[in-house]
């Protein structure tokens, strides 16, 4: 591992995004309009928006990194960059922080926007402190990046790694205790999303949403997002391979 | 790490030992042998040519050679060490065959980004990107984006990739498909140049016409070395005009080698007509060439 290569990977990935400002647009707006529109549609109920939209502020940037992460190192794996920059004295490390640095900081700007505008525009009603919305949200944008890496090892084309969003993002929103308590689920599905990361993220946006400081679930919750998004980051690591058939 | 001598500096003209040393060399992809068994040495500070029809495992004997190929097997050497071993990976430059950048940045980021790569430090990156852009003959396009450029000059772009931090072997894949005619030659003398300078190149091609551009040839065929000499002395063996056609007496003698039959197969016979006429437009392109390098 060697920092300076990190950084040029980061610093790389931010400069391919920047000639690209439709897809950080997207990235930055489409989150927003959907709470705006969530707003609306609970127009009547502003106790489920608190909940639901303290929920998808952490669910968002998983998403979008997961989407963004998966089809930039698809794309490295199928253009040749990867072989080439496999057969330099480049550390996988390096690849993968540097992803994880670039993702990382649109992350932040990313949930930054998103948060600002639930807390301050649609007056989302929580107790705790923002910072730790923003926390949860960005552990889950690395979480989403690392997913990202890893399942793009399994993908052949465009077309498959984006069918890996619903079968590996959509059990898990499924799971989480947006729709319903997990504790009030089937016991086997309440056991799997025990497992599951994103119950964790969702877990601890509802720890700030109720409590005015951070709890030691919350702690927790955090430790357990940012731990899976460290072993999936180690096993997209795993996936680059300097000598292929 | 670029502007450090490594230690062992074995491989490079002078000491006498080939850049790249082969015994034996297989390859094994699925259930096929993709390269069978090759034995051969590059003698540094060479252009070597790396002739064969597609498919006949060029690309896969690139790709052991700068350690990027599995199950390799057989003696490999690059540089004095095992191929693919890490102190290698600032020493051999790469070219593969569909050009290896960032669509979405600009030549010059490409290059700027591959260099930090390579350890070439802050202060002297600007000088050795530039350098790099001269050499390929694309400054007036270094701040256009790569996926906007033609396809010659992406993969001029990939090619300046490969010529950062001076490295000791480049390998090239296919580097002047597709390129005009000037611009195959401006390039056939900066790999002159490179080895003047004491670089080793290995340059695969389709092309039996460039093989007169190279100081030594390995013909490649079904994963197997029909021969690996001089242009010249393989002319002279096979008593022919041209590396096509010795080409094509080394696949047949190799072929009645391996069948008792002396008769040639109707399709053979076929195929042969089809290439003496290929080898007469070959002919005639180089004639054009010679008589247009003539002119400039």
């Amino acid at each position: 591992m060697n920092a300076a290569r990190t950084l040029a990977t980061a610093r790389r990935v931010l400069r391919q995004l920047a000639h690209d400002p439709r897809t950080v647009a997207l990235l930055l707006l489409v989150p927003v309009l959907l709470l705006v529109l969530l707003y609306y549609v609970f127009d009547a109920d502003r106790r489920s928006f608190d909940s639901i939209g303290a929920s998808l502020l952490g669910i968002f940037p998983l998403v979008t990194m997961f989407l963004v992460t998966s089809i930039a190192t698809l794309r490295e794996r199928t253009s040749g960059t990867l072989e080439r920059l496999l057969s330099m004295p480049l550390g996988k490390a390096d690849l993968i922080l540097g992803y994880a640095l670039a993702f990382g900081a649109l992350a932040v700007v990313q949930a930054s926007v998103a948060t600002g505008v639930a807390v301050w525009l649609l007056d989302l009603n929580i107790v705790g402190s923002p910072w730790l919305l923003l926390l949860i949200a960005l552990l889950d944008a690395l979480l989403g990046t690392a997913l990202g890496l890893f399942v793009s090892a399994f993908a052949a084309s465009e077309f498959q790694v984006v069918q890996f969003m619903p079968a590996m993002v959509f059990p898990q929103i499924l799971l989480c205790g947006l729709f319903a308590p997990r504790s009030s689920m089937q016991p086997a599905l309440e056991a799997i999303s025990n497992v599951l990361p994103m119950s964790y993220a969702v877990d601890g946006m509802t720890e700030v949403l109720k409590h005015p400081d951070a709890t030691g679930d919350f702690v927790r919750d955090a430790v357990i997002v940012a731990g899976s998004a460290l072993l999936v980051l180690f096993l997209g690591a795993a996936t680059l391979r300097r000598r292929t058939a | 790490m670029m502007n450090k001598p490594p230690p062992e500096r074995t491989g490079t003209p002078g000491d006498g030992r080939p850049a790249v040393h082969a015994h034996g060399l297989t390859v094994v992809r699925g259930s096929r042998r993709v390269l069978d068994g090759l034995t051969f040495d590059i003698a540094p500070g060479t252009v070597t040519g790396l002739l064969g029809p597609s498919g006949s495992g060029k690309s896969t004997l690139i790709r052991a050679i700068v350690g990027t190929q599995a199950k390799v097997t057989g003696t490999l050497d690059v540089l004095g060490r095992p191929a693919g071993s890490a102190p290698l990976r600032s020493r051999v430059g790469y070219v593969t065959q569909s050009p290896s950048v960032y669509a979405d940045l600009t030549a010059r980021q490409n290059l700027d980004y591959y260099a930090a790569v390579l350890g070439i430090p802050r202060t002297d990156r600007a000088a050795a990107v530039d350098q790099a852009l001269t050499d390929v003959d694309l400054t007036s396009h270094a701040d256009d984006l790569a996926g906007n450029l033609s396809g010659g000059q992406s993969s001029r772009v990939s090619l300046a990739v490969a010529l950062l931090g001076t490295p000791e072997l480049l390998v090239l894949d296919e580097p002047t498909v597709g390129l005009d005619p000037v611009l195959r030659r401006d390039l056939w003398n900066l790999f002159h140049r490179l080895a003047a300078r004491g670089t080793t190149l290995l340059i695969s091609s389709h092309v039996m016409d460039e093989a007169d551009r190279c100081e030594h040839l390995l013909l490649v065929r079904d994963g197997t070395l029909l021969a690996a000499d001089t242009p010249q002395a393989l002319r002279e063996t096979t008593g022919s005009d041209t590396v096509e056609d010795a080409f094509l007496k080394l696949v047949e003698s190799a072929r009645d080698g391996a069948t008792t039959s002396a008769r040639p197969h109707p399709a053979a016979q076929a195929q042969h007509s089809q290439h003496a006429q290929n080898t007469q437009q070959t002919q005639q392109a180089q004639e054009s060439q010679h008589s247009r390098r003539g002119t400039s």
